[in-house]
């Protein structure tokens, strides 16, 4: 039953990961991302890894596609017009490195990886009755609490960074830039779960 | 239980999905897009070998690598849109002012 | 490090005036650089007393001091050691050298007194004194050849003063390049000499070399005959001596210290250090005699005819020289040297004052318009008198005795045609320094208007030292009288020097014995030598003083003669053509091809090249983040392989 919904969502993931890199308009793209995402996120689920699942289409698909979508729609992109031999040339040996690099891992997976036991071993921690975002808390907070005050620093430098950039060389920042960065430090600031920094 | 061997050859896949948008598209954002595949492919693997070693140590990875991943989008974006305002364009193949 | 510590403040001392020149000289203006130059040769020439006296009280067998100042180099079996060495032979050498250069330093500051570039002249001057005390003091050949050619160059710089004349600048390449090629020889046999002794030091070769050369043999008359071609380029022998005449262009001073007392002297010097080696092969003393000799009586026949005063001075020297050399020859080094010591006296007197007759007649060098100078000049022309006097070879003055005891040397040691070359040219340098002196100072005045109108005598800076060095050439000859029994003072102080000869019966080798002729041959050797110098002054009386219009006969009847002896035999235009001119045809040949074409065309196509091959790399940096993405994933694919071999 499992593997069934895996292969669905897996096919999912794939086709609509293909269709990204090959619409032609931007905003097409950053939606089918955007689905490309949420079944990556159903993935999770099936690999009991509910926590990061969730967090996956709050942050990813709620905020950074977002984020995405705004910017498109803020540069009014249109199609992406491709034309001239060394385009060509340029997506020809693209692909071709592409599906050298898929085929030397697969190669790499299939040399190297036993198939793994039939029946699954018991979830570390599921005798205690916890549920998979408290494991995951636990976790944080003891063993990994350094990176996680770190994490907080990098996102404090990053919106300090986008402001900088944002506002450009000229000292009177431009109404416009002003509402660019805003939403992005507003997104920036939200995605953290259980952040206070 | 799903195999290692797929669900890492679905990573890989993806991953390789993301490296040719980023060989082959023009558009900037495209590009950052693929990217993000890319970064989304690794964090599956992580997740894959968390469920198959039974540890919870590569899920705690994962929320690490999203939060790096967010405070760059941001951080790539703004630059984009500085790009934007100075070339009036977004395509990689326009910008070429470090021609040797 | 005993006996006269100290030693190396001989040469150092000029040294340390040329650095100061050199770095202080601008401030010390004109007066300041000649108390500079003359204090330092002053103080330089007191050491030097000190240290002979220091010399004198050590015992006859022990006076030889070597001192070691440094190390230079040791490579494999080459040890070299910067060492000075005092012994009777470098005592002579550094009195005589440092004293006539005291005086002529003296001399100089008046004579230049109008000269602009003052301070350049005494820092060349300076320069010179501490190569050639490095030379006389040096204890192996390789110090003495640095001295060597430091003495060549401050020729070079010195005959060039006046750069600004093109006869000056010749004059000086001219004299660097024809020593160089007497150096080669230099060079070439002190090649030899390591390659078959192994050492170079004067005292360890000197010791071995019966051992390690077969006398007689091939390769020390070869190694010889190269130091001797060295002699002749340094010391103006045939036939090398071409460029001494020309080296007159530079100031008068230049051509008393370098071209008269000393550099010149830089060959005979060495023949005596070396005469070890020379008397190990019998065939080298011939050639050495000969060319002496022949050179003697060439130069001296030149000197009949030359009209400018220091030319006819120059050929002088070329041909005392010869004399030199001569006695060197037949053993009497001894002889040698003491005619170099009363020489640099006589000749620097006379340099000197023809100095000041140039100066006083401004700038005037043509005897024929001169004369009648005796009265307007009297110190100058009193101490002239006596410089002729003695170069002429009259007794009691200095050069008779010198003179003398070397045609005696060639008599004893059975070389007859050699002692008749020099009695010839014994008769010659009578005629000529007294023509020399007749047309300067007596007889009817041919001046121009102008220079009688500014003739004056010349300042005491410039008389003092033709004063010293007249009472030099009267009294310097009583160092070495004949017919002393045990050997004449001059002869004893240098035996503990030249007693080590090998071959001493034969040659006379060194004078420690007497002369190994009966008294009354010697009485009459004296006789003879007095009396054809007297017929010399005699008849140039006549020519010049009392019946004028001979000399003018004399000229016509023997017209072809006068036109070669005036054109100096035409030896220069000969080299000029058989050898200059083709020289620098190859040379011009080579430029055309081997420089520009082939060297420069690979130093260009190292540009070109490197042009070429960074356009091709160029290429890469397109400015296109794409292509570098691309080349990224090659490099990740690649690496990918890696991991995948089996």
């Amino acid at each position: 039953m499992i593997t069934v919904l895996f292969v669905a969502f897996a096919a999912i993931l794939v086709v609509s990961s293909l269709l990204v890199i090959l619409h032609r308009s931007p905003l097409t793209s950053a939606l089918f991302l955007v689905l490309a995402f949420c079944s990556l996120a159903a993935i999770y689920l099936l690999l009991h890894a509910e926590f990061i699942g969730l967090v996956q289409v709050v942050v990813y698909a709620g905020a950074i596609m977002v984020l995405f979508l705004f910017v498109i729609m803020y540069l009014n992109l249109g199609h992406d017009v491709e034309s001239g031999v060394t385009l060509v040339l340029r997506r020809g040996l693209g692909w071709l490195l592409g599906a050298t690099l898929v085929a030397e891992g697969a190669l790499l997976i299939a040399g190297r990886l036993a198939p793994g036991p039939a029946t699954p071993p018991a979830l570390a921690g599921a005798a205690a009755g916890l549920g998979n975002t408290q494991q995951v808390g636990l976790l944080l907070y003891s063993r990994y609490l350094f990176p996680f005050e770190i994490t907080s620093i990098i996102l404090l430098v990053a919106m300090i960074g986008v402001i900088v950039i944002a506002r450009g060389l000229r000292a009177p920042a431009s109404a416009e830039a002003q509402a660019a960065s805003a939403p992005a430090v507003a997104a920036a600031a939200e995605e953290a779960p259980g952040e206070d920094a | 239980m799903i195999p290692l061997s797929w669900l890492l050859l679905l990573s890989a896949v993806l991953f390789c999905i993301g490296v040719v948008g980023v060989l082959v598209r023009r558009n900037a954002i495209v590009i950052f897009m693929s990217i993000e595949l890319m970064l989304n492919a690794s964090n599956l693997a992580f997740v894959a070998f968390a469920r198959h070693l039974n540890s919870l140590d590569g899920q705690v990875f994962v929320f690490f690598v999203m939060t790096v991943a967010a405070a760059e989008v941001a951080v790539g974006l703004a630059i984009i849109v500085n790009l934007f305002r100075l070339r009036e364009t977004v395509f990689v193949d326009e910008i070429n002012l470090l021609k040797g | 490090m005993n006996g006269a510590p100290l030693l190396w403040l001989v040469p150092a001392l000029p040294l340390a005036a040329v650095l100061i020149n050199l770095l202080l000289g601008d401030r010390l203006g004109r007066r300041g650089v000649g108390w500079l130059a003359c204090g330092a040769v002053g103080l330089s020439f007191a050491w030097s007393v000190l240290s002979v006296l220091r010399l004198a009280a050590l015992p006859e067998a022990q006076r030889a001091i070597v001192e070691t100042v440094y190390t230079w180099m040791r490579v494999g079996d080459l040890s070299v050691d910067v060492s000075f060495l005092l012994d009777p032979l470098s005592a002579v050498m550094i009195l005589v050298v440092t004293g006539g250069g005291f005086l002529i330093h003296v001399y100089s500051t008046g004579y230049m007194a109008h000269e602009p570039d003052v301070r350049r002249f005494f820092l060349y001057l300076n320069l010179f004194m501490f190569a050639m005390l490095t030379l006389v003091l040096a204890d192996n050949f390789l110090l003495m050849f640095v001295g060597w050619e430091g003495v060549g160059l401050c020729s070079y710089l010195l005959i060039g003063f006046w750069y600004e004349r093109p006869a000056a600048a010749a004059a000086g390449k001219k004299a660097f390049i024809v020593n160089r090629i007497g150096d080669f020889g230099f060079l070439l046999g002190m090649f030899l000499l390591f390659a078959w002794g192994g050492t170079l030091q004067f005292g360890r070769l000197f010791e071995i070399a019966p051992h390690v050369f077969e006398p007689g043999g091939a390769v020390i008359t070869l190694a010889t005959l190269l130091l001797f071609l060295g002699a002749t380029g340094k010391s103006a022998q045939l036939p090398l001596h071409v460029w001494l005449p020309d080296a007159m262009e530079g100031p008068t001073p230049v051509s008393a210290l370098i071209h008269a007392a000393t550099m010149v002297t830089a060959g005979v010097y060495m023949v005596a250090r070396t005469h070890v080696l020379f008397q190990l092969a019998p065939v080298s003393l011939e050639v050495v005699a000969w060319v002496g000799a022949a050179t003697a009586l060439f130069a001296a026949t030149i000197g009949l005819a030359q009209n400018d005063i220091k030319r006819v001075l120059a050929y002088s020297t070329v041909s005392q020289l010869g004399y030199m050399f001569m006695a060197c020859g037949v053993g009497a080094f001894t002889a040698g040297i003491f005619h170099l010591m009363t020489h640099a006296f006589f000749k620097a007197l006379l340099f000197l004052g023809a100095g000041s007759v140039i100066h006083a007649m401004s700038d005037e060098q043509d005897l024929r318009r001169m004369g009648g100078l005796a009265a307007r000049l009297p110190w100058t022309h009193g101490t002239m008198l006596m410089a002729t006097l003695a170069i002429a070879g009259i007794p009691p003055f200095a050069g008779f005795f010198s003179k003398d005891e070397i045609l005696a040397s060639a008599f004893a040691s059975g070389h007859a045609v050699i002692w008749i070359m020099g009695l010839a040219g014994a008769v010659l340098t009578a005629f000529y320094m007294f023509r020399l002196y007749l047309l300067t100072f007596r007889g009817r005045s041919r001046l121009t208007p102008e220079a009688e109108q500014h003739l004056h005598e010349s300042p005491p800076a410039m008389i003092v030292p033709l004063f010293v060095l007249a009472v030099l050439s009267v009294v310097g000859g009583l160092a070495g009288p004949p017919l002393v029994e045990g050997g004449h003072p001059f002869a004893r102080w240098l035996a503990p020097v030249f007693a080590s000869g090998v071959h001493e019966a034969g040659h006379g080798g060194g004078h420690a014995a007497a002369p190994a002729i009966p008294v009354a041959t010697e009485w009459m050797l004296i006789g003879l030598s007095v009396l054809v110098a007297a017929a010399g002054i005699a008849f140039a009386f006549r020519a010049y003083l009392w019946n004028p219009e001979t000399a003018t006969r004399l000229r016509e009847r023997l017209g072809g003669v006068h036109r070669a002896l005036l054109n100096k035999y035409w030896v220069d235009e000969l080299y000029e053509w058989t050898v200059v001119r083709p020289v620098y045809h190859t040379a011009r040949a080579f430029w055309r091809f081997w420089d520009t074409k082939v060297v420069d065309g690979i130093v260009n196509g190292v540009g070109v090249t490197m042009e070429g091959v960074s356009a091709v790399l160029r290429l890469f940096q397109t400015g296109f983040v794409g292509t570098y993405a691309l080349l990224f994933t090659l490099g990740v694919i690649a690496l990918f392989l890696h991991f995948l071999r089996p």
